[in-house]
């Protein structure tokens, strides 16, 4: 029964290698693109991070907006250019720039006055793009820092400061409502802050060492990659390697699902059925030579991901190995249960690039799942690409043991053994006409 | 030996093949003869262990066939209506892929390949691609494929369909070669010059059902006719063939555009008089010849319908 396996399994081989274009398909295309977002993504980690793209707008013009430009400027996560609100709108509908920030008149005047006495809050406008809703907390998060220190800075040094200040203490003395502990109380604190911004000002500034002034986010933020090892640099083309190995990878196993069913309408299907071959050795041939091809395809584009851009199995070698023959054994389960369920080639072909695609997708093949909202990462538990992405991220660039490939293998056979069973389950033996 | 018993195949509420039976022994050619959608390629199809008949039962030389590894699939060889060959490969590997479906390997497969590719005269393209075959070439290699195990029956579904005549000569040869070889053909066709050729009983089936089972002179007899006259009238002007249908062995007389068929019971006794009447009535002939009702005489006989429009 060794022979008629190993030959139906050769003449799949066989079948594959000798159609370039598939060949070509399923290899030199996912090396393609899987460079291209491996790039994308930030290369080897030795390329410049890339910046935001973001417009000021400052229709204040006052010593504040004029600050908070300064501070959004010096953020090594921007790259901020001035502009008019027009052309700002323009560039962010047409996904020019992530952001753009307007600053509107008299803002300077109305943030301090709403820092002390409690006057209404000013708006800055922020008009973004919504493909880029990520970005967006970010230049939110680095706008709060930025008006801060401006803004405090301004009230506790400088000139438009003073005069607000002698100002709000004028309003305090005068104020008849206000019960007098607590007028004492602001007028002292007023009156002190007011002291001490004309010894400032008396003083001369001693350049080195001296501080900045306004009120400053009192922490900083050290960023640190965690990859396989200290010294290790995150490398993207890891992931995106595996990614688009997955993604083509399956896209053979629907091509396997659909020659099967190509198959049953020819005369070669009769003649199999005619064999004294068991319904196993022709289904389970087919397997195997689908998982032999997955597993090919995987090892000449990591080969080629290691040559060429340094990616390296930092974890166990051999829980690399099994979640790739794994996830290969999926793929074939996943091409028989295409065939088994398919009723026109036509069909069955839309519905399972539809079906992979999705599963690619939620699977964090172009997209790491960590980005997901947290619903939907609970989701992706149930989608076989998410397996064999955590697995394939976790053996490369996260430099993890065979224990922490052992769940992810696990479930990749889960899917493959419920596959199978449905396909094996579903399957119509007799030729279609 | 062959043994089919009422076979019976029903797909929803069509019946497909209903009560089929037919034998055949080593070195005889049983042509099923029938319009497409008769159930000729069911019939072959459950004799090959493709599906199971619903009732009735296939016998190889007196063993039912039983599951898909049953070793009495070895006994049969299937060359399949369609092209059962992948273009992609070549013949040689062609070969090597189905003679291992069989469990053959090594010499012995090298050796029976030699022998089919030289029967079917195509060892010179033994190491080119399918694909660059003729339909011709194709089919004969179709043919050579299903005879890698030296099966005891051959099963041939409508194996020369979209050929030219040389190579449906070819394979004709091809065939009367394995007869004498001992084996045992079951050939379908709805080309009735091929079951003329090539069978030594035509089975004819209609709608699942057998309607004939006899060799092509048992078929024959079943005409009331045996021979057509056919006589070309020099002046077929006013002609009325009314008195000759009253002359002895005379079945048919009529006539059209100018040619009188005459048809007769016997050739022998009946053709002298219908010519003598002719002489004698004054109608001169140029030519006389005379034909043999075919299977297409013989199905529109049996059923009342043509047999190229069923």
């Amino acid at each position: 029964m060794m022979i008629p396996f190993w030959a139906m399994v050769r003449k799949d081989l066989r079948l594959f290698f000798n159609d370039r274009r598939a060949v070509i398909v399923g290899l030199l295309v996912p090396i393609l693109l899987a460079s291209f977002f491996g790039y994308l993504f930030g290369g080897q980690g030795t390329t410049a991070t890339s910046r935001m793209q973001v417009l000021a707008i400052d229709q204040d013009a006052s010593a504040i907006s004029r600050g908070i430009v300064a501070h959004l400027s010096g953020d090594k996560n921007l790259e901020v250019k001035s502009s008019t609100p027009d052309e700002a709108r323009e560039l962010v509908r047409k996904g020019k720039v992530v952001a753009a920030i307007v600053i509107p008149k008299g803002f300077g005047t109305e943030a301090g006055h709403a820092l002390f006495a409690g006057g209404e809050k000013p708006q800055i406008a922020i008009l973004y793009d919504p493909s880029h809703a990520v970005e967006l907390s970010m230049v939110q998060g680095i706008l709060t820092g930025a008006v801060m220190q401006a803004v405090s800075k301004e009230m506790f040094a400088g000139q438009s400061g003073r005069e607000m200040m002698k100002e709000s203490l004028a309003k305090i003395e005068t104020n008849s409502e206000m019960p007098a502990a607590e007028k004492k109380t602001l007028s002292d604190m007023l009156g002190s802050v007011e002291k001490w911004n004309e010894q400032q000002a008396q003083e001369p500034a001693s350049g080195q060492g001296h501080a900045e002034g306004g009120l400053a986010i009192p922490f900083q933020t050290q960023e640190e990659a965690i990859t396989a090892a200290t010294g290790v640099q995150y490398n993207s083309y890891a992931h995106a390697f595996g990614g688009m190995g997955i993604q083509f990878i399956l896209f053979m196993g629907i091509d396997v699902g659909v020659r099967l069913l190509l198959l049953r309408q020819t005369g070669l299907w009769q003649r199999l059925r005619a064999a004294p071959i068991s319904r196993s050795v022709l289904l389970g041939s087919r397997a195997t030579s689908a998982a032999l091809i997955s597993g090919f395809i995987l090892l000449v584009l990591f080969s080629f991901a290691r040559l060429v851009f340094g990616v390296h199995i930092q974890g166990s070698f051999l829980g690399f190995v099994g979640v790739c023959a794994a996830f290969s054994l999926m793929t074939a389960a996943f091409g028989l249960m295409i065939a088994a369920f398919g009723k026109t080639v036509e069909a069955t072909r839309g519905y399972s690039v539809m079906a992979t695609l999705l599963m690619v997708m939620l699977g964090g093949s172009w997209v790491p799942t960590m980005f997901f909202p947290q619903w939907l990462q609970k989701i992706t538990v149930a989608i076989p690409t998410r397996w064999a992405m955590d697995g394939l991220d976790g053996m490369t660039w996260r430099g993890l043991g065979l224990a922490d490939a052992c769940k992810p293998i696990g479930m990749l056979l889960l899917f493959t053994l419920l596959f199978g069973v449905l396909a094996v389950i579903s399957f119509r033996w007799e030729a279609e006409s | 030996m062959l043994e089919v018993n009422a076979l019976k195949k029903v797909y929803g509420k069509v019946v497909a093949v209903d009560g089929i039976s037919l034998r055949a022994g080593s070195a005889e050619t049983i042509g099923l003869l029938g319009p497409n959608g008769a159930g000729k390629t069911t019939t072959v199809s459950m004799i090959a262990g493709l599906f199971p008949p619903d009732s009735g039962e296939v016998l190889i030389d007196g063993r039912p066939l039983r599951g898909d590894t049953d070793p009495v699939k070895r006994k049969i060889g299937l060359v399949p209506q369609n092209i059962a060959l992948y273009d992609e490969l070549s013949a040689l590997d062609n070969l090597n892929f189905l003679g291992a479906l069989y469990d053959l390997g090594g010499a012995a497969l090298k050796r029976t390949i030699a022998e089919a590719l030289d029967l079917v005269g195509l060892m010179d393209r033994a190491k080119d691609k399918v694909g660059t075959f003729s339909g011709g070439m194709k089919r004969r290699l179709n043919l050579a494929a299903a005879l890698l195990h030296d099966p005891q029956i051959l099963l041939l579904d409508e194996p020369t369909v979209g050929v030219d005549p040389q190579s449906r000569n070819a394979i004709f040869d091809n065939l009367e070669t394995l007869k004498k070889r001992g084996k045992t053909l079951l050939y379908t066709t709805h080309y009735m010059e091929e079951a003329e050729r090539l069978c030594d009983r035509i089975i004819i089936i209609d709608h699942g059902k057998v309607i004939a089972n006899d060799t092509l002179q048992g078929l024959h007899r079943m005409l009331p006719v045996t021979n057509v006259l056919v006589i070309e009238l020099e002046n077929a002007d006013g002609f009325m063939a009314d008195p000759l249908r009253a002359l002895p062995e005379v079945v048919s007389a009529e006539v059209q555009e100018g040619v009188l068929r005459v048809g007769l019971h016997d050739l022998s006794s009946g053709a002298p008089p219908v010519l003598r009447w002719l002489a004698e009535n004054g109608h001169r002939y140029p030519h006389v010849t005379s034909e043999r009702p075919d299977l297409e005489t013989v199905f529109l006989t049996l059923t009342g319908r043509s047999l190229r429009d069923s």
